[in-house]
This record gives structure tokens, sequence and C-alpha cells, in this order.
């Protein structure tokens, strides 16, 4: 009876890429080395920055170009910390997550009051794929959706193709692997690694930012609500491979849109939000088979001069 | 030296941590002097501050004993704030049934339900999975910390536990199990001075069953080289079991205390943070159960101080959470200590050498 409207698939996809984008990027920092729990925060700062650009600049495009560097920034901080201090990955991470939820909250009350952001808030355009889109069914999929769903789309293929089909990709895997044998033959360990945590900073942020300038036009105090956790999760279901993490994003992507196509059927909406995280949970007891992190995943290397 | 770096450490970062916030707020057109003086005085400006300060370090003091336990296990409890509302949950619910038992029981009771609630919402779900799959603490506690707050709210908002009415809360636990406050000094607050013995208790037992018994040296031996322990004939899956069992267990215990001695009741739109800045509280104690008490007077302080910051100097109370952040990433940043050392050691001994050529 759900299903027979296909609304849900639609909605599938688009909760799916605010998990899948971090996701993406979670496996780029963590191929070359890097543990980064931070994309929950570096999520949020990408959302509250797009939303402020756009309103400043009046452009949701610079909004998003916003994001990216403010993430990027933010992700430089973590690699820092991570690469050149060796300080506790998971630690550094917790602070970030903490601070970006602080300071996005602080912001926005400081710079947009407590009514929040402005509601003629320019957002990206949304389009339909012409043609695709009049598939009987499935065609609502390649409706109306934020353009940034389509441009995630490519960036998860390309990301899958450039870390497995790539030389550069190759030596970045390398790095998380055995970072001792890369530094011997002579690739560069800590810049691969900063690369690889910019990068995920950079997806996460285009997650945070389709949050509030992609399917809203505004920022509310913590609105990603856990998905950078949930986008780890992803991460890890999907072996560590961007194909594997959109597949495991679009099943907790349909997760919550079960849970708000249920809404109103008499089940407690409480209930029903509770869906995702339960079953994140289940997919990390490894029912649905084990998946091993890089071998060097977490630890800090330090070249002997 | 190492002691000095223990302390050194912990009170530079807060102090990098509160220049950063200064040069913020100055940034966005405040006076930071006037800022950072009402949080001070709303911290500890009158005995009734004072008294709200306290009340505001306890949760974060034992939830903090509780993460500490737990990160010298070599765990990561990030999802405290969930077990700490399922404890308030559990402890509310006793509290407004079985009226009927002498209120010294009750309170037990009460107490009781919240530990245990507390270090089964740990225990179970996060601990087997991390023992037997290695499923990651960080991401089973923290969705148990979601799951945990909807299903508080979906018992007061139209729930099982609402209280007959419109307005989404439990009913008030019975006035046996309600902590009496003080009647002088501190009167203006709604500190107990059950929470507090209640904290200082809890503070012991930490203490005590980390660096007495046999208990706590397994736990800590499996934080510290998981696979020498196992080789000295420590179960280390029952000890990571144990280990986020008891950190939940403390922090159900703070949920607990809290209910009893503050609120009373489970009502809507209630978040706390609690168990999120007592995560900063454990890393800047450096998971030392005494510590935890200083590390926890100075959250506590910041909380009420940032609310009084809030009403008088108009800087929203996020502030805090800003400066928290910035703290618990300085100090993960501690190996920049040595690092520092070193270098300005290697420059030293480098520029003893070359007058020589």
């Amino acid at each position: 009876m759900i299903f027979s409207n296909p609304e849900i698939w639609a909605l599938t996809l688009s909760m799916a890429i605010p998990l899948a984008l971090p996701a993406v990027g979670g496996t780029f920092s963590e191929r070359t080395g890097v543990v980064n729990i931070a994309m929950e925060g570096i999520m949020l700062i990408g959302a509250f920055f797009g939303v402020a650009f756009s309103y400043w600049t009046g452009n949701a495009w610079v909004g998003l170009f916003a994001a990216i560097v403010c993430g990027a920034l933010t992700a430089l901080a973590l690699a820092w910390g991570a690469i050149h201090v060796s300080a506790d990955q998971t630690v550094l991470g917790m602070g970030i997550n903490i601070f970006a939820a602080g300071l996005t909250t602080f912001l926005l009350n400081t710079l947009f009051g407590y009514n929040g952001t402005p509601v003629n808030t320019p957002k990206l355009p949304s389009v339909s794929i012409p043609g695709l889109d009049h598939i009987p069914y499935i065609g609502v999929i390649f409706t109306n959706q934020s353009v940034l769903v389509y441009v995630g789309i490519v960036l998860i293929f390309l990301s899958h193709w450039f870390l497995f089909s790539t030389r550069l990709g190759l030596r970045m895997r390398s790095v998380g692997e055995n970072p001792l044998a890369a530094d011997t033959l002579g690739i560069p360990v800590w810049r691969l690694r900063y690369l690889g945590v910019v990068l995920s900073g950079v997806f996460s942020a285009i997650g945070g930012a389709y949050l509030s300038i992609g399917i809203l036009n505004g920022f509310t105090s913590n609105m990603t609500s856990g998905r950078g956790y949930i986008a780890l999760a992803a991460m890890i279901f999907g072996k560590w491979t961007p194909l594997g993490s959109f597949g495991a994003a679009l099943i907790f992507g349909f997760s919550t849109a079960l849970g708000i196509v249920l809404q109103g059927h008499g089940v407690s909406s409480n209930i029903l939000q509770m869906i995702p995280y339960a079953l994140t949970i289940l997919a990390l007891t490894g029912l649905i088979g084990r998946s091993t992190p890089p071998a060097a995943d977490g630890i800090p290397y330090e070249p002997r001069r | 030296m190492k002691a000095l770096q223990s302390i050194l450490l912990p009170v530079a970062a807060s102090l990098v941590a509160i220049a950063i916030g200064a040069i913020l707020v100055a940034a966005l057109g405040y006076n930071p002097v006037s800022v950072y003086g009402s949080l001070i005085s709303g911290a500890f400006g009158s005995l009734g501050n004072l008294g709200n300060t306290l009340t505001a370090s306890l949760p974060l003091i034992i939830i903090g004993l509780g993460i500490a336990l737990s990160f010298q296990s070599g765990l990561f409890n990030i999802g405290a704030d969930g077990q700490y509302w399922i404890g308030a949950t559990a402890a509310v619910w006793v509290g407004y049934h079985f009226t009927s038992l002498p209120g010294w029981l009750h309170m037990l009771l009460c107490l009781a339900a919240g530990m245990v609630a507390g270090a089964l919402w740990a225990g179970v779900i996060p601990g087997l999975t991390k023992a037997f799959v290695g499923a990651h603490e960080v991401i089973t506690t923290m969705m148990m910390s979601y799951i945990a707050i909807l299903f508080a709210r979906y018992l007061i908002e139209g729930g099982p536990m609402q209280e007959k009415g419109y307005i989404p809360q439990s009913p008030l636990i019975a006035s046996n199990t309600q902590f009496p406050y003080f009647t002088q000094g501190f009167a203006r607050s709604q500190l107990s001075p059950i929470s507090m013995l209640i904290a200082a208790l809890a503070v012991l037992a930490a203490w005590f069953l980390l660096y007495k018994t046999t208990l706590g040296f397994s736990l800590r031996s499996v934080g510290l080289n998981p696979r020498a322990a196992k080789y000295a004939g420590i179960r280390v899956k029952l000890y990571i079991i144990i280990a986020l069992a008891l950190s939940g267990l403390f922090a159900g215990l703070a949920g607990a205390v809290q209910m009893l001695g503050v609120d009373h009741q489970l009502l809507d739109g209630f978040s706390s943070n609690y168990g999120y800045t007592a995560i900063v509280v454990a890393l800047l104690a450096r998971n030392n159960p005494l510590a935890v008490v200083i590390s926890g007077l100075f959250f506590g302080a910041l909380t009420t101080g940032g609310q009084n910051m809030q009403i008088v100097s108009n800087v929203p109370a996020s502030l805090t959470n800003v400066l928290t952040g910035l703290i618990i990433f300085f100090v993960g940043c501690e190996r920049i200590i040595p690092q520092v050392i070193g270098w300005y050691r290697r420059r030293r001994s480098a520029r003893a050498q070359t007058p020589a050529s």
C-alpha cells in the first residue's frame, strides 16, 4: 500500500544524499588512514555557512562555494591535529563536532537573531531530468530533486573511479594500508593524508549544504540530527568504498523515507524517527558481513628523519 | 614533569579557548571583558548563583566519572546523554509509582532504577556488539542516545507516561522522593545536600574501583593494551561490556539524581547536553576521578555563567559550547607540548654546536 506511491523512492534518494556524500568523503579520509568522526560537525558548518553566504550574496551557488571552503578549512584543522601533532583522532573529531554545534548555533543567534534565518534566503534550484522523469513510476525519482542530488551522484561515481582506477587513488590507499612501505617508495604520506581529510571535509560540507540550501532554505540549530554519525556507519557498512557507501546510504535513506511516509498512519512519529538509528546499529552488528578498515586507519604516521 | 604537564595542558587549553572566545565576541561587537564578567558573576556572584553552579556541576561530575571510566578502559562512550535520559525516565517512572513505600526506600529504588536503566542501555547493545563483533562504540552509543531521547519523548507525548491533560509531561514524582533543598545559605538555588552526598560517594566509588580493585585494574589494562591483557588472562570481551555498563550506570545515576533533586518530572522540550559536556569534563580531567570534580565544577560554572551571560550581555549561551569544543580540540593536541619541547631542545643543541665551525 505504501509502495503504491512512488514518492517513497524519490524521498529515499533525497534522504540518502546527505548521508552518502559525507560517507564518500569519509572513505577518502579513512582510506588514507585518518579516522574522521567530525563529519557531523563539518556538515553543520557547511549547512550554516551555505545559508549565511547565500543570504548575504543573494546567490545560493556562492553559498555552496562558501560552505565548501569553510568545510575544507575545518577539515584542515582536523588534519593538522591528526597528522602533524599525532593527536587522538577520535578526540579531535568530537571536539570539532561540539565546537561546530556551538559555533553554528551561536552565529545563528547573533547574526540572524532568534527568529532564525530569513525566509527569503535563496536556495539551490531543483530540477527534473527531461526524459527520465516521464518514465512511469520511477520517473518520480528524477523529478524535482535538488540539483545537488544529481551532482552528488556524479561525484560518488567519480570518487569510486578515482579511488580505485587511478594512480593517485592507489597511492592514497597504500598510504592507509602501509604508510611505511609507501614512504620508502617516495609517496608523500602526510600530503596525501591532508588531501584525504580535506576531501572528506568538502564532501561533508556539500552534504550539509544540501540540507540547508538544497532541500530547504534555512538553517536550524543542530539540523543534521546525527546524520554525520549515520554516514560513518554507511561508510563502514559499505566497506570503505564510495559505491558501497552510496548503497548503504540508500538503505538508511529508505528507512528515513519510510518513517516520513508512515506518519499520520497511527504510529507515533517519535517511534518512526527511531528507524534509521536502529537500522544503523543493526548494520554495525555485522549480520550482513564484516568489514575491515584500512590497516593503518587511525594510526598517526611519524616519519623517522 | 609529567604531573606538571598533566595540569599545564588542560589549563593552557582552557586559556587559549577563552582567548579565542574573547576574539570571537569582540569581532561581533561585544565587549569581551563585560561578557566574561557576566559569565563569572553568573557562576559565582552570589550564594544563590554558586548554588546553581553546584547544581549544574553535579550531573557533569557524575556522568564525567562514568566517561572517565570508559576512557580508561579504552572505550569512547559518546552516548552518555541518552543513558542519562533513560536513567531519568526510569527514575521518574519509579518515582510516581510505588507511592506507599517509605520515603528513603522509594528514593533508593528510584536511584537504583536509574542506574540499572543506564547500565543496560550502554552495556547491552553497545557493549555486546563491541565485544563480539567489534561494532564501533562511538556510533552505537550515539545511536542509542538518539533512540533514548526519542523514546522518552514518545512516552510523554501521548504515550504511557503522560500526565492527564494536554501538556506533554510526566506526572510529578512522589513528594517523599523529592530531595530536600538547603534552607539557608544556598536556599535560593535548587541545590540539595543529598545530591552533593551522592556525587561525593560516586567520586569515591569511582576512584576506589579504578585504582584499588582488581576490576579496575583489569579495566585499565584492557584500555592500555587489549592484546597484552588477553594474554595476561583477562577476559577482554567481558570487561568491555562491564566498562560500558558501568559508564552507563553513572550516567543513569546522574539522570536519576537530576530528576529527584531538580526537575521532579519529565518535561517536553528537554535538552541537556550534559552527556556531551561530560565528555569534555572527563578529558580535561585526564580521566582521573578526583580531577573530574574540579573539571565538572569548571563546566558547571560555564553553564550557569553562560545563562547569565545570555541575559545580561545578550551573548547567546551557545558560546560556552564553542569554548567547550575548542578546549577538547586543544586537549586532544596534547602531543604538541613534547613536540615543541623537543624542537626547542634540538634548536638549542644545534646552536651550541655551530659556533665551533
